[in-house]
């Protein structure tokens, strides 16, 4: 259709997770945007919120700027947790 | 078969025809997101219709298949809005739109073994008839063509009205249609007859064809 945005639509699985980025949807206002993520990313009980974001206010990086954006934290493997144990019943790490 | 089920019959019948029709737009809607919506909405009528009609089948000994492929239009009980062929999209959300507002207020009246049917049922309705009622007020307050259009449903399913409309209804119905700029035609103005002594729409017997034709070529088939 003429008028229609791109919409990016996050869902929150169940209470205590954040949203995650699922896809998009094509939708002529934000209504629309919430049934059409609902009917097309929650049809098998996979969330329990939705948020849809137009895709237009997102900002992305550049793929041009990847090295010096991400090259750099490849060396630094001090920075992953893994230098100590985890307890029992910590979820969600 | 029992008052009670005649009654459950229509609701049963209405859901399963308009099922049809709604699966009948699969690959042909406008978008691909609104595709899924009608075979999402055209699916949860089918779950409902099926479990009303396992409730009639269970009383007369019979199953549910027995009633959805092998009962000839005359036995059908749904209103006959629900078999007129689909229009275009804007004919088809007030349609869903008409008949929703029906089902807001048949589901919740429903006691004994079909109480559990409607528990899940007034959930998913609740869904269709907003679904719809977006989409009749965006469509009749949107262009001066997809309001034209809109008019033109309005005009030609007002009359087939006479079977679904309550106070109640008419009180849903209102609002939704103010909104889309859209006057609500009388309420007194003339409606077709009932289906509950068998007639029928020359549309039914076409759909039946279609929906029946499997099952009666191959009794018993599964896959």
């Amino acid at each position: 259709m003429t008028h229609e945005k791109l919409w990016e639509v996050f869902i929150r699985s169940r209470n205590g997770l954040h949203h995650a980025h699922v896809g998009s949807v094509h939708a002529v206002d934000a209504e629309m945007a919430v049934e059409n993520a609902r009917d097309v990313y929650t049809r098998r009980g996979e969330g329990i919120s939705i948020w849809v974001v137009p895709s237009a206010a997102i900002v992305a990086s550049d793929p041009a700027d990847k090295d010096s954006l991400f090259e750099p934290a490849l060396t630094k493997v001090y920075r992953h947790p893994t230098f100590y144990e985890i307890p029992d019943g910590v979820a969600n790490i | 078969m029992s008052p009670t089920s005649e009654g459950l019959l229509t609701i049963a019948d209405g859901c399963l025809v308009l099922s049809h029709r709604l699966s009948e737009w699969m690959s042909h809607a406008p978008t691909m997101e609104e595709d899924i919506a009608l075979g999402n909405i055209a699916l949860d009528l089918l779950g409902q219709a099926r479990g009303l009609l396992q409730l009639c089948a269970a009383e007369t000994g019979a199953d549910e298949d027995q009633f959805a492929y092998f009962r000839e239009p005359q036995d059908w009980r749904n209103p006959l809005i629900c078999e007129l062929p689909n229009g275009d999209f804007a004919f088809t959300m007030l349609r869903l739109l008409f008949v929703s507002a029906w089902l807001a207020e048949v589901w919740p009246t429903l006691g004994g073994d079909a109480a559990g049917v409607a528990e899940k049922a007034v959930k998913e309705n609740a869904y269709h008839l907003r679904h719809a009622s977006s989409w009749v007020v965006r469509l009749g307050d949107g262009t001066a063509e997809s309001h034209r259009r809109m008019l033109a449903a309005l005009e030609g399913l007002w009359p087939h009205r006479g079977e679904i409309a309550s106070e109640q209804w008419y009180a849903r119905i209102e609002p939704v249609l103010t909104e889309a700029t859209l006057s609500m035609p009388a309420a007194d103005a003339w409606t077709q007859r009932s289906s509950a002594d068998g007639w029928h729409t020359e549309h039914l017997g076409y759909l039946l064809a279609e929906m029946q034709s499997l099952a009666r070529a191959h009794p018993g088939a599964t896959w």
